[in-house]
């Protein structure tokens, strides 16, 4: 003992120290492809110090099917069946742009009426989306209880895009020049026009004020929880900066402070006729994301109740002719999707089908930023900055 | 005197006793969750959804029991009949009346206190042995919550101690009775609080649900179990719950006691009253669990650290000092 004391080389105890490092290396993390937190399919290849991540790389393409070469060899109405599928959580919105790009093409307008009928379809799929999102945030955050809630209250929803459309996730409803005679009419006649079901008003009426209800709801069950939030504000912050910089769009955007919804910008949608808010946040962290969604499906009921009594009388569709044919030229147009901006480039050769699709979708966009917000977080941290970035595996690989 | 047959036959029936609280707690856990999200299953189908647990246990019986390749595989296998064999110790110290007691210990609590934190190595071995990344983190999880709430689950405890002067818990129940308040009633309503809150984060249930966190974890430290030994964990995390919330309402809630009620009757009441209050606590823990999300690791040991242990400790304080004066 006293030998080890008094080597000579450590004079005093106190100045005695540990000289050894211990040899650390970062754990490989597989989180996904399969994943219940994924969202389908997405992979990310972490690298792990314990729970915090020093690195993380998305990698993508396990969904891809390849829908822009297949819409080079199919005719502009089978595309609308394909694009259903790219978002399918809000089937009917993906349609929207892709009309409106063929339609400016060939330069004719849909009547006022299919007009309304779109856009209330299309914010209703965005209250279905938001309905999943909150849903299934909730469920990666750790409470079971909401998506049972939020699952039940959508289905309402579904059940009317049914009623008009006969499809709850791909509609296919929409046609060049209006929308398609809507199902569970009766046949057309002279005098009977194919429209929109009987009771529709009023059950849609029911609906909203259900939805309305069912925010309420959510905003205590899931937003006035203090679990909720220690476990979502302050985390994954988005700058404004930085949101501009990535080319992030939708809802995440506007909670970054970026007031900026195509939705006001768009003359394809007469959304101009009624009167809401766009809800932007303040801090662009995971609460601000789950809370202007929440707010969105406020809004959207409210643009739905308005367009369902200032309902616009007339056909569905205008004249087109039998076989469809777009003339040579070039059009993109963008709308703003319940996950952010969705955009059609379409070039048209003059034929049958277009001869190149390009197809923006925003899930893409959005999750580019994943390596930048996630590195150094924790990995709870990284399942709910995920989760509230609300992509679709769809959407992102198409 | 203690003979091999009378062991059998106490362990047998406290054996009984800890698996009908499994599945008086599956039915109250399953029952609460589907009135709470309106879902039509564990209501209405077969007999109200009483045979539910029934189901369950077939089901986990006809699955294939999996040991994965690369596991360690004595570990792997032992690990969930560890589990369940320390929680089972529980039930041994737990009165159900004056006299029906596994074993009146004289240090009883300190008894419990011990085995209770035994469990986490079975799921920390469970963790390790899977050669899963995803157990290892949830075991290491388990371990690291395991140093956040054990401290104050004692320290809790303590206090119920001081004012007892005794670590029998039918001593524990006599003198509340000799008191004529519950613990919880009397001096001690703080440390049952604490005690809840480090007792949930025991039983790994929400909000404290991390080592398991599906939507993190993929279940962790179960990823990789599958048929007979995934039923062995799920048995024992609800005899757990079962024994906590027991435990629970013997130290702070008097027990097998109610008044009014003839003490010379208490071999009958005494478990029907001590289940009745299991239960109600339980109840409580089925609302939390389906109401609220998961916390974050760190968030846990921030809670148990500066605010848990804290208040336990003043506590003791507290009650040390009313001691001396009265």
């Amino acid at each position: 003992m006293d030998d080890i004391l008094n080597t000579g080389n450590v004079p005093y105890i106190s100045e005695a120290s540990v000289s050894v490092e211990i040899e650390t290396e970062d754990m490989t993390l597989n989180i996904g492809p399969q994943h219940p937190s994924t969202h389908g399919v997405l992979r990310l290849v972490a690298k792990v110090d314990g729970e915090k991540i020093s690195s993380v790389e998305p990698v993508l393409g396990y969904m891809h099917r390849g829908y822009e070469k297949l819409a080079e060899v199919r005719t502009y109405p089978q595309i609308t069946t394909l694009v259903n599928r790219i978002d399918w959580v809000s089937g009917f919105a993906n349609e929207i742009p892709f009309i409106a790009a063929t339609e400016k093409l060939m330069e004719i307008e849909a009547p006022e009426r299919a007009k309304h009928i779109r856009l209330i379809l299309t914010e209703m799929a965005r209250i279905a989306s938001h309905f999943v999102f909150n849903g299934a945030y909730a469920l990666e955050i750790g409470a079971l209880t909401p998506i049972f809630l939020a699952m039940e209250d959508r289905e309402r929803i579904l059940d009317l895009i049914e009623s008009v459309t006969g499809g709850r996730f791909h509609p296919n409803f929409n046609r060049i020049g209006g929308v398609k005679p809507a199902a569970g009419s009766g046949p057309t006649t002279k005098k009977n026009v194919q429209d929109l079901p009987a009771g529709f008003y009023q059950e849609t009426r029911d609906a909203m004020e259900k939805v309305l209800e069912a925010v309420e709801r959510m905003e205590d069950l899931v937003g006035g929880n203090e679990v909720f939030k220690a476990r979502t504000k302050g985390v994954g912050i988005i700058s404004k900066e930085l949101a501009e910089e990535y080319g992030v769009s939708g809802p995440i955007l506007r909670a970054s402070g970026v007031k900026f919804d195509l939705r006001t910008q768009t003359d394809f949608l007469p959304y101009d006729k009624f009167e809401y808010e766009i809800p932007v946040g303040e801090n662009g962290d995971c609460y601000d994301r789950w809370y202007v969604r929440l707010l969105e499906m406020r809004e959207s009921a409210k643009i739905i109740l308005q367009a369902i009594d200032s309902m616009p009388s007339g056909p569905l569709q205008t004249k087109v002719p039998k076989v469809i044919k777009v003339p040579k030229g070039r059009s993109y147009v963008r709308t703003e999707n319940p996950k952010g901006e969705m955009g059609y480039y379409v070039i048209s050769e003059g034929g049958l089908g277009p001869y190149r699709l390009k197809i923006r979708t925003p899930s893409f966009s959005n999750i580019s930023i994943l390596p930048v917000l996630l590195e150094g977080q924790l990995l709870p941290d990284l399942i709910a900055i995920m989760g509230s970035l609300d992509f679709v595996l769809g959407d992102v690989d198409r | 005197m203690i003979d091999g047959s009378q062991i059998l036959v106490t362990a047998g029936i406290v054996l009984a006793f800890a698996l009908n609280g499994a599945v008086i707690f599956t039915i109250l856990d399953v029952k609460g969750a589907s009135w709470m999200q309106r879902r039509p299953g564990p209501l209405h189908v077969g007999l109200r959804g009483f045979i539910f647990p029934l189901a369950e246990i077939i089901k986990f019986f006809q699955k294939e029991d999996i040991t994965p390749t690369n596991v360690d595989a004595p570990v792997f296998k032992w690990a969930p009949a560890y589990v369940l064999a320390s929680v089972f110790g529980l039930f041994v110290v737990v009165p159900i009346s004056p006299t029906l007691v596994g074993s009146d210990l004289e240090l009883g609590v300190f008894y419990l206190l011990a085995i209770s934190s035994l469990s986490t190595l079975g799921v920390l071995t469970a963790g390790w042995s899977s050669a899963n990344k995803y157990s290892l983190m949830g075991g290491i999880r388990a371990a690291g919550q395991l140093i956040a709430y054990e401290l104050p689950l004692i320290l809790s405890v303590v206090g119920v101690v001081i004012q007892a002067e005794t670590m029998s818990l039918v001593g524990i129940v006599e003198k509340q009775i000799e008191f004529g308040l519950p613990f919880a009633l009397s001096g001690q309503g703080l440390a049952f609080l604490i005690f809840m809150i480090a007792a949930t984060a025991e039983m790994m249930r929400v909000p404290f649900d991390m080592p398991i966190g599906e939507s993190e974890l993929v279940s962790g430290f179960l990823t990789e179990y599958s048929g007979v030994r995934f039923l062995i964990f799920y048995i024992a995390e609800y005899m757990n719950m079962f024994v906590l919330c027991a435990v629970a309402s013997t130290l702070f809630l008097g027990g097998y006691h109610v008044p009014l009620l003839p003490p010379e009757w208490v071999n009958f009441y005494g478990p029907v009253v001590l289940i009745t209050k299991t239960v109600l606590l339980g109840f409580i823990l089925v609302l939390v669990r389906w109401s609220f999300p998961r916390f974050r690791e760190d968030q846990l040991q921030n809670l148990a650290w500066k605010v848990l242990i804290p208040l336990s400790l003043l506590n003791i304080l507290i009650t040390s000092i009313m001691k001396v004066v009265f």
